[in-house]
């Protein structure tokens, strides 16, 4: 199995007041192959967000070295990165982080946009993806005119605009009550599946987790424990 | 012959109405520009002293943007904490002695424009700082580069939020102008002195005064507020037009 991402010894320290530094992950290797499912679970604080803005090139290291699809992210310059994250990585956010006053399909549009691909096409593609996530009647809503699982699912179609291999998912389901939750972690069993996705999911549920194929546990910026998980879907549907 | 008050005013406006009008133009002016140069001013310091170093930046970029920095930081002191009558002194009367002879009125415009950048910088950062960290991360994530994100998502955030608080500043500006009077600017409250001069009867020439500014004043408040309330109706809160006019662009 080829690694598409490649995490050696990162370390993140934040200054808070000299001369103390807070290391928000400390020595921190990651390998996870393309196509795999995982999970990242760990208490509040223990740096799982911090994890994932470094894994999606939001955020640069103190150090160590990341490699993401053989490239050295470190390396690489502001314009370079945000090409990569546009067409790489697809991400979801806890708290949705869609663009305020944008349609639906215009939120999903925009990514597109920025990967230069024309405008009919984009439509196009946004109403498909929109159809999926079952986002079909609510597509020239506004942000702030759908609820949370709406919001979330219209990020996923977001997320996958560009036909990313890797989708970094930040609590997904965090705000959702558990049957949305479901529903958004459907979504990403049958990306796994069915189109081979690599997805990275930070939870809170030990229950979310278990669906994944690995499981690798944060406490105060280190990686604890890694597991297999079933990959399956376990709850009766 | 013993004039009343009421004569008195009645004397100033019909001699000298046109000068308290005048006087009421450069003072308008002097808000108008002041305000509007300075919220430039404001806007572009307080991006500049948001731009962040990394750690694999060019030195010279980690050298050019701390200088800034440290520069930018006395300008915003010095300008907060000194009287703006002080600020009109120094600069005219220092570029004449440097032998740059500006008029008054280009010394006033120049002095309450930086002064009220000063302001403004704070005002607006304190804006970009409001903005939702979650916008710049799903900005970003979508594959904007930093300063794609700072232009067409914080910005426009940024300065609908500081919209109320730079109206305010326009409104100190009516009233604050009054101190360049003392480099000679022609504005309301010089003017009012000059026709008060003339008979020696200051009283009734600053009631006039007064009643021009309450006036000047009040109108625009008046107005401000109304603009802010049709903006931040509950619906459009947060809004952003900017990206809208980002995703025109691209289209
Ligand atoms: N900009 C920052 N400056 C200082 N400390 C920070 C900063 N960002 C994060 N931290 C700290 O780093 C640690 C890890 O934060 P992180 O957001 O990664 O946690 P998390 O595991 O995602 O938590 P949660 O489950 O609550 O989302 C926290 O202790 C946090 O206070
Ligand atoms: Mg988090």
């Amino acid at each position: 199995m080829k690694t598409i991402i490649d995490m050696q010894e990162i370390t993140k320290s934040y200054f808070i007041g000299h001369p103390n530094e807070f290391k928000a992950l400390n020595d921190v290797n990651i390998r996870i192959g393309e196509g795999e499912f995982v999970a990242v679970i760990g208490e509040s604080g223990s740096g799982k967000s911090t994890l994932m803005n470094i894994m999606g090139a939001l955020d640069r290291p103190t150090e160590g070295k990341y490699y993401l699809d053989g490239i050295d992210v470190g390396q690489e310059k502001d314009h370079a990165l945000s090409g990569i994250r546009n067409r790489k990585i697809g991400f979801v956010f806890q708290t949705f982080n869609l663009i305020p006053r944008m349609s639906a399909l215009r939120n999903v549009e925009l990514p597109m946009a920025y990967a230069r691909v024309p405008g009919r096409r984009r439509a196009e593609r946004a109403r498909q993806l929109l159809e999926i996530v079952g986002m079909k009647d609510r597509m020239s809503h506004q942000p702030n005119e759908l609820s949370g699982g709406q919001k979330q699912r219209v990020a996923i179609a977001r997320a996958m605009a560009n036909n990313p291999a890797i989708i970094l998912a930040d609590e997904p389901t965090g705000a959702l009550d558990s049957t949305t939750g479901h529903l958004v972690m459907d979504i990403f069993h049958k990306l796994h599946e069915e189109e081979g996705k690599t997805i990275i999911l930070i939870t809170h549920s030990r229950e979310l987790a278990g669906e994944t194929e690995r499981i690798i546990t944060l406490r105060d910026g280190a990686v604890i424990a890694e597991l297999a998980g079933s990959g399956k879907q376990g709850r009766t549907a | 012959m013993e004039r009343s008050f009421f004569d008195w005013i009645l004397l100033y406006i019909d001699k000298y109405g046109e000068l308290f009008l005048q006087g009421t133009g450069i003072t308008l002016l002097l808000a108008v520009v002041g305000t509007v140069a300075g919220g430039v001013i404001g806007l572009l310091v307080a991006i500049v002293r948001e731009i962040h170093i990394e750690k694999n930046d060019i030195l010279l970029k980690k050298i050019v943007v701390r200088v800034a920095r440290v520069i930018l930081g006395i300008y915003i002191e010095v300008f907060r904490a000194t009287p703006m009558i002080v600020q009109g002194m120094v600069v005219f009367y220092g570029l004449a002695f440097g032998g740059i002879h500006l008029s008054p009125l280009a010394a006033g415009l120049g002095v309450i424009s930086i002064n009220t950048g000063a302001y403004i910088s704070e005002i607006m950062r304190g804006g970009i700082i409001s903005v939702d960290k979650g916008q710049t991360e799903g900005a970003l994530s979508i594959g904007m580069t930093h300063w794609q994100t700072m232009l067409s998502i914080v910005l426009p955030q940024a300065i609908r939020n500081s919209l109320p608080a730079i109206g305010n500043e326009f409104i100190i500006n009516i009233k604050d102008s009054a101190v360049l009077s003392v480099i000679g600017v022609a504005e309301l409250f010089f003017q009012s002195k000059s026709a008060a001069g003339t008979y020696l009867q200051y009283f009734p020439a600053m009631v006039i005064t007064c009643v021009i500014y309450l006036i000047l004043t009040v109108i625009i408040s008046r107005v401000l507020r109304y603009i802010e309330k049709r903006m931040d109706g509950p619906k459009n809160y947060k809004v952003d037009e900017k990206s809208e006019l980002e995703y025109v662009l691209l289209h």
